[in-house]
């Protein structure tokens, strides 16, 4: 039967094929469906763990116990998830080991545009690209019985559009699950330096044999145009050079891209008048190649940023222009913004107004830093806002840990904020610590996590105490406080930013998008109306003026009530549907 | 068949993605090589968003660049200024003509073009409707997509049955009536 499927949920098809048994992952655009698409399959086991390492490791341990197991991940999360990855690389799988990572040139969703290539050098670890839905399928497949034959984890390297992008999949029977028969086997699975000496060896052994199954990697293949210009790509600028080629140049399109080919890349090279790398982010391909003498064009014509294009391809190459109508520069941009009835705008209200430094964290409330909420100095990665306080507060002193707040979601203070907040108390830090509690992990598209009580196929289950949590790891104030109340949200802010030592503060409201929530009717301007505009610095996107008023447009609004509380004069009603 | 391209731009939240799913449906089951890219995350918080949808007998690239479309379809007026650069000359353009202010434009640090439609109209074959009054019309606001899918539908010599065909597969029952009515709109707009 065919489909047409997402690349995400055709790698999920795959590993269902393959008879995969576990999969643990922590959400992280674009990767997040992988898993999702996995959990629909009643026979996989699924879980959403805390963060990437946890994820990965519970994926090693189902595969030394002999399961096939994958871990999926955004490329941020593949820093995350390191530690354990580069010494599975060292004692290899019982059951078939898959680490599926997604990268994100162009940053669609992302704070940096780091190439995963790199891990798999580094970790010594087999590497496969797909182009399209089709081939995320068949790698995937491929990645499991590859990690079984050649006893080691094997990546399997998404980008955004092919992550993104759907097209036609054949599907197959899947394989009957099985679990692998476990012994206990200290030389390979117990990594202390005796051991590991050992398997370093065999590590380096099994490079030399992957290299040489590169040279006939089925998904290694030659195409040849008769053309004079030679192309080597693999996942999505594959499809891009053939779409902006076609038939003028050739190709060798890599879909096993660590360890790559020696032989199949001199003899494919030797007959080309020219031949282009073409590979988003870093020259990793171009390198290999010069590595071994062989000269090719690539990041001397092509850019380290960004995604490529056809047009671009098409442009360097063939020297052709691509015409296009022209846009008047009077476009004014849509930066996305916070959700109508987002619990974080009544947060970042305050903050703004109450003018503190703002350690900030990654997850929709992200958006606080973009105007008019401008409230946020400081993004790095999950986790940091915490930490990062800590830093400036030890460097900038008492007065300025009564200023500085950390905000963080729930999930992420699960994934690294807690972390952070231990070294706080235990290193007699100061400031306050905001959990933006919104019952959900937001930014990803709503996962579940520990904090809401729900497993990833919404079964109940434990749920973290948040308050118990900090208050376990020595915070003596934490306090819980409603964002959309904002007078007293700002008292509590106040009075906890005024103490010497480290305070939490859990501003607990769902997010909007929540099934579970059900806000009514719309908010309207009355004629108690003074023009103060106050209501405008809440940033809602349904709140604009109109002949110098402000106005809500009902079809934006959808009865939140912020900005009700937030007019001084009263002047905004809550109108319940006739 | 030659690979035809279809951009549908619009803004997070005004159900794009179901868009998409139909018109790739429908063109799966006409049995086309179809392939459809669109970004999820941050770019959903109301912000723009964009999906690419091409089909003939081989699709390479999922992706279309600019002067790279033969159709867009635009579910806001300004979000079909923002991708004019990606049609192809003599392009159609369907607009739905509702506006939605951007943030910069709800703060005042912009102003939202008034003249888009005759700035479409010198590059394009140029179809504007207002689909969310036909979407109120068939009895709720939300169904501007099948709005739209309708007046795409009409442009392609694929049979009104088989569209409809395949929002009967894709849409909830209990939204069914509205979807098929709202297509109907679309399609005789
Ligand atoms: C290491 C890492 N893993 C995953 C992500 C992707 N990601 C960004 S924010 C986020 C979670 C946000 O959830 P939460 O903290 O609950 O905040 P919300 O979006 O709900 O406001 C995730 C998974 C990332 N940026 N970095």
């Amino acid at each position: 039967m065919k489909k047409i499927l997402l690349g995400n949920a055709a790698v999920a098809r795959g590993a269902y094929e393959a008879g995969v048994n576990f999969v643990s992952s922590y959400p992280g655009t674009p990767s997040t469906e992988i898993t999702e698409e996995c959990a629909k399959f009643n026979e996989i086991y699924c879980e959403w763990a805390p963060n990437e390492k946890v994820a990965a490791e519970a994926a090693i341990g189902a595969s030394i116990a002999g399961g096939r197991a994958m871990s999926c991940c955004k490329h941020v999360g593949l820093n995350v998830m390191a530690d354990p990855v580069f010494t599975a690389s060292y004692t290899g799988v019982n059951g078939g080991l898959v680490l599926a990572v997604a990268d994100d040139p162009g940053m669609h969703s992302s704070q940096n545009e780091q190439d995963s290539r790199h891990y798999a050098v580094a970790a010594k670890i087999l590497m496969l690209e797909p182009s399209d839905s089709g081939e995320c399928k068949e790698f995937t497949k491929a990645a499991f019985r590859l990690s079984e034959e050649y006893d080691t984890p094997v990546f399997l390297r998404l980008t955004t559009r092919v992550a993104h992008s759907q097209s036609i999949v054949e599907l197959s029977e899947p394989e009957p699950q099985k679990v692998r028969p476990y012994e206990k086997n200290a030389a390979k699975n117990v990594m202390v330096p005796a051991n590991a000496i050992k398997r370093h060896v065999i590590v380096e052994d099994r490079m030399r044999k992957l290299s040489d199954f590169a040279e006939n990697c089925p998904f290694n293949k030659t195409e040849d145009n008769g053309a004079k210009i030679g192309v080597i790509a693999s996942g999505i600028t594959y499809l891009y050079a053939k779409e902006a080629l076609g038939n003028n140049a050739n190709y060798l399109k890599l879909g096993m891209i660590h360890p790559l080919p020696e032989k199949l890349i001199r003899d494919f090279c030797k007959k080309q008048e020219i031949v282009y790398v073409l590979e988003e982010l870093d020259p990793v391909i171009e390198n290999h190649c010069k590595t071994l003498g062989v000269q090719v064009e690539g990041k001397n014509r092509f850019s380290f940023l960004g995604e490529y294009s056809v047009n671009g391809i098409r442009r360097v190459i063939l020297h052709e222009e691509t015409s296009a109508p022209e846009t008047t520069a009077n476009t004014p941009v849509r930066p996305p913004v916070m959700c109508p009835g987002c619990p974080h705008r009544g947060t970042f209200y305050v903050l703004k107004k109450l003018g503190l430094t703002v350690s900030g964290d990654i997850g929709c409330y992200t958006l606080g830093a973009a105007p008019p909420l401008s409230s946020i100095d400081t993004t790095v990665c999950m986790g940091a806002s915490v930490s990062a306080a800590h830093g400036m507060i030890k460097v900038r002193g008492e007065e300025a840990a009564k200023k500085t707040v950390s905000v963080i979601g729930d999930s992420t203070f699960i994934h690294s904020g807690i972390t952070g907040l231990i070294n706080t108390v235990y290193n007699k830090g100061g400031g306050t610590v905001i959990i933006l509690d919104n019952s959900i992990t937001g930014m990803t598209g709503h996962q579940q996590n520990p904090t809401t009580g729900k497993t990833i196929r919404g079964e109940a289950t434990k749920q973290v105490d948040l308050e118990l949590l900090c208050k376990a790891v020595g915070i003596d104030h934490v306090r819980i406080a409603d964002p959309f109340d904002v007078k007293t949200f700002e008292a509590v802010v106040k009075e906890e930013c005024a103490r010497p030592e480290p305070s939490v503060i859990i501003a607990q409201r769902p997010c909007a998008l929540l099934k579970q929530v059900k806000y009514t009717g719309c908010c309207e301007i009355t004629d108690k109306c003074r023009n103060c505009k106050v209501c405008l610095k809440a940033g809602c996107p349904a709140i604009a003026v109109k002949d110098g008023r402000p106005v809500i447009d009902a079809s934006q609004c959808n009865g939140c009530g912020l900005c009700v509380n937030v007019c001084p004069f009263g002047a905004i009603e809550k109108k319940e549907d006739a | 068949m030659e690979t035809r391209s279809i951009m549908i731009v619009g803004v997070g939240g005004q159900g794009t993605l179901l868009a998409s799913r139909i018109l790739g449906n429908t063109l799966l089951n006409e049995g086309y090589d179809v392939k459809i890219s669109e970004v999820h995350g941050m770019s959903q918080r109301g912000g723009s968003v964009v999906t690419y949808v091409r089909y003939g007998s081989a699709v390479s690239a999922p992706i279309i660049d600019k002067g790279g479309a033969d159709v867009i379809l635009a579910f806001e007026l300004l979000e079909a200024k923002r991708a004019l650069p990606y049609l192809k000359e003599g392009g159609t353009i369907l607009v739905n003509s509702q506006k939605i202010d951007p943030m910069p434009v709800i703060m005042g640090a912009a102003e939202y073009p008034g003249d888009i439609p005759e700035e479409l109209r010198a590059h394009a074959n140029v179809r504007m409707t207002d689909a969310l009054s036909l979407a109120r019309t068939a009895g709720n606001s939300k169904a501007v997509n099948v709005v739209l899918i309708g007046m795409l539908a009409k442009t392609t010599d694929i049979a009104r049955e088989k569209w409809v065909q395949t929002i009967e597969q894709t849409v909830p029952a209990k939204f069914l009536d509205v979807n098929k009515k709202a297509f109907a709109l679309g399609y005789e707009a």
